[in-house]
């Protein structure tokens, strides 16, 4: 079981570590070779940013780190543990517990007000009885984390009722509830303007600051230059 | 949590799913009441054929009878399981109604039944179904308007032989004529050379509608000794048709018919080398259902037939359902992939979207359940006052044996169409569900996909 213990700050500890890494996708007849051997490391406490133009497979790769998808061939280590050597049981606990994600479109549930759009994945990772006995806690939490990104007031709006960056913010607070080790961001500026971009970014910063590891893609070489390293992923490689 | 928050809130944001709902409350409540009605109207006629025939018949389809009967109804009188039996004359008869002495009015067939009409009642609903002797059984066939006649008691349908005969309960002022062929023990014509009928005058002292037009139409009752005498049955070993039987209230009906069964192969044994004693042989020992069972199976089968085509109604409902969470699942293909990100399992996933099938099932069903209850609680008002305005009536009472339309709920049926109803949406729901569940969640994140 991949262990969830506190952030750190930046060590020489390496959290993630993913080699050989292949994947492809079929296209009509043929197959999309989108990534062709990538080999990639983050340390705890690490932001990290992976750049590359759009199609390059940056999605893909966050997507494979975080055991949303399986790597046709390659291995993804979580502090030692493989990732493909995790059951389907375990592999939901760490995509719970161990990895928040943060999407560019941020993929708020509409029918869900904002506090429970944040505290939605400690109702996932709890049944029905162990919700009600940490649902205080849990929306205290919630509270907290909204406060923190300036929406103290916006708890009980659904999400179309928010700004672009407002639900973003709202999407980084739901990948945060659960104090993960790693956060990976998709594009979290991409369908920001850049003055709303940037406030989001000052949050990413601030999180990695106090010892959050965050791995970041972008196609922006702007947005990634905020990040404390930069990898470029080209040709399915990482250059 | 999510898995109860969020089919709620799907059921109540979406308008589609006030279609899946509406459908499954229509077929509830469409299946509620027919089903009530249906069933309503055959326990009514199975309970008036138990009235008419008792809990068990020992008797012979001949029109000769059997003998030696009197010791049989000691043997079944003493027996600790019967509670009272009714021997019975049973014949085919010519009816000439008469309504005075110099007119005839018309002739027709009719099933006399020779009865004791004190032992008659304690077997059957004979008493309760008197209009005029129901305090004074022992002297229904006796009439202060004609004291040299023995009486006779006819239903409604019989009347309706006369064109002219009052539709309500009042006895009309009418002698039948009642013709019999007098059969011997042997089965030969018991009058040859002498005339070959017996004619008997009755004069109707009593109506006795059973409810069933089958003997509504042509029975009339007489004394057992003038239906003895008429049919020739008091020749030699006196004979009758059939024994009526009730059963004391504690007794299965099997069981009992099988105990009457063990006594009459006992009395057969003892009795079968007797003069006549042949005619035992001929007897059959038949509980209720099966004496009548041409009419009960039929009923039973148009019970089955009515089930399976609300079945078919079933079948709608799940179409319904799965295409309407088929197309919330669509829709929503977005929230599996969200789900999915933050840890959520394929089992809980499925599990939003059945619950979301169970929900439609337990509104829709719930809806239809309630208007269902109300309507049938209304339907004879209903049709009373489609009657007053339109002259519309749905049960034509002179077909149907009915006072009103059957409306009593049975709590099993009900409850059973309501979990139907539920299950039904759930099954609907159940390829969606999966479908759901396997979805993979970069497919539905994808930019793409939005």
């Amino acid at each position: 079981m991949v262990n969830n213990e506190p952030n750190n700050q930046s060590t020489n500890e390496v959290i993630l570590d993913a080699g050989g890494l292949f994947k492809s996708y079929p296209i009509g007849a043929t197959r999309l070779e989108v990534l062709k051997g990538v080999d990639f490391a983050v340390k705890a406490g690490e932001f990290v940013a992976v750049v590359g133009a759009s199609g390059s497979g940056k999605s893909t790769l966050l997507h494979i780190l975080g055991g949303l998808d399986r790597p046709d061939k390659g291995r993804v280590r979580f502090r030692g543990v493989d990732l493909a050597s995790l059951s389907g049981r375990k592999l939901n606990y760490f995509r719970n517990k161990t990895v928040g994600f943060v999407f560019q479109f941020y993929h708020l549930l509409d029918e869900l007000n904002v506090l429970e759009n944040i505290v939605l994945p400690v109702m996932a990772g709890i049944g029905v009885l162990g919700w009600l006995s940490c649902r205080r806690q849990a929306k205290k939490q919630g509270n907290e984390l909204l406060e923190s990104l300036g929406l103290a007031h916006r708890s009980r709006h659904k999400p179309f009722q928010l700004s672009g960056g407002e639900r973003q913010r709202v999407a980084i607070a739901r990948a945060l509830i659960n104090q993960p080790s790693l956060i990976l961001a998709d594009e979290p500026t991409g369908n920001l303007d850049s003055a709303t971009g940037s406030g989001i970014l000052d949050g990413l910063e601030r999180l990695n600051s106090s010892g959050q590891t965050i791995v970041m893609v972008s196609h922006d070489e702007q947005v990634a230059a905020r990040a404390g390293r930069i990898v470029r992923l080209a040709d399915g490689r990482l250059v | 949590m999510y898995k109860l928050i969020l089919p709620f809130r799907y059921l109540v944001k979406k308008r589609i799913t006030l279609l899946a709902v509406l459908a499954v409350a229509l077929c509830v409540f469409v299946v509620i009441v027919v089903m009530t009605v249906l069933s309503g109207l055959t326990s009514g006629i199975k309970d008036k054929y138990h009235s008419f025939i008792g809990d068990c018949v020992v008797g012979s389809k001949s029109l000769v009878g059997f003998v030696y009967y009197e010791e049989f109804l000691d043997r079944l009188e003493s027996a600790e399981f019967v509670q009272a039996a009714s021997p019975v004359i049973k014949s085919p008869v010519l009816v000439n109604v008469k309504m005075s002495a110099d007119r005839m009015y018309t002739n027709r067939m009719g099933q006399l039944m020779g009865i004791d009409p004190i032992r008659h009642s304690r077997v059957t609903g004979f008493g309760k179904w008197l209009k005029h002797h129901r305090q004074n059984v022992s002297k229904v066939f006796t009439s202060p308007d004609e004291p040299n006649l023995p009486g006779c008691v006819s239903v409604h349908a019989a009347l309706g032989w006369l064109a002219d005969a009052n539709a309500d309960d009042t006895v009309p002022k009418i002698t039948f004529d009642i013709t019999s062929l007098p059969l011997t023990g042997k089965g030969a014509l018991a009058r040859a050379g002498m005339g070959l009928i017996n004619t008997r005058s009755f004069y109707v002292t009593d109506i006795a509608p059973v409810g069933l037009w089958r003997f509504d139409r042509d029975t009339i009752y007489v004394s057992f000794e003038e239906a003895q005498a008429l049919c020739g049955m008091n020749l030699g070993p006196k004979r009758i048709n059939v024994i009526h039987i009730k059963f004391k209230p504690d007794v299965d009906l099997q069981i009992g018919r099988d105990k009457v069964t063990e006594l009459w192969d006992d009395f057969v044994k003892t009795t079968a080398n007797r003069e006549y004693g042949d005619l035992l042989t001929q007897v059959k020992v038949k509980s209720w259902k099966s004496y009548q069972s041409d009419v009960i199976s039929a009923l039973d089968t148009e019970r089955m037939m009515m089930l399976f085509i609300f079945s078919l109604i079933g079948f709608i409902a799940v179409f319904i359902v799965f295409v309407v969470v088929y197309m919330i699942v669509s829709h929503k293909s977005k929230d599996i992939g969200i789900l999915k990100s933050i840890g959520a399992s394929s089992v809980n996933v499925a599990a939003v979207f059945l619950g979301f099938g169970f929900l439609v099932g337990v509104f829709g069903a719930g809806i239809g359940a309630l208007g269902g209850w109300q309507f049938l609680v209304h339907i004879n008002s209903i049709e009373t006052w489609l009657f007053e305005h339109f002259k519309f009536r749905l049960w034509d009472q002179s077909v149907y044996p009915i006072g009103s339309i059957p409306n009593q709920i049975e709590a099993k049926l009900f409850s059973g169409i309501i979990v139907f109803g539920i299950t039904a949406c759930l099954i609907g729901a159940l390829v969606p569900s999966i479908q759901a569940a396997r979805r993979r969640p970069i497919e539905t994140l994808q930019v793409s996909q939005l």
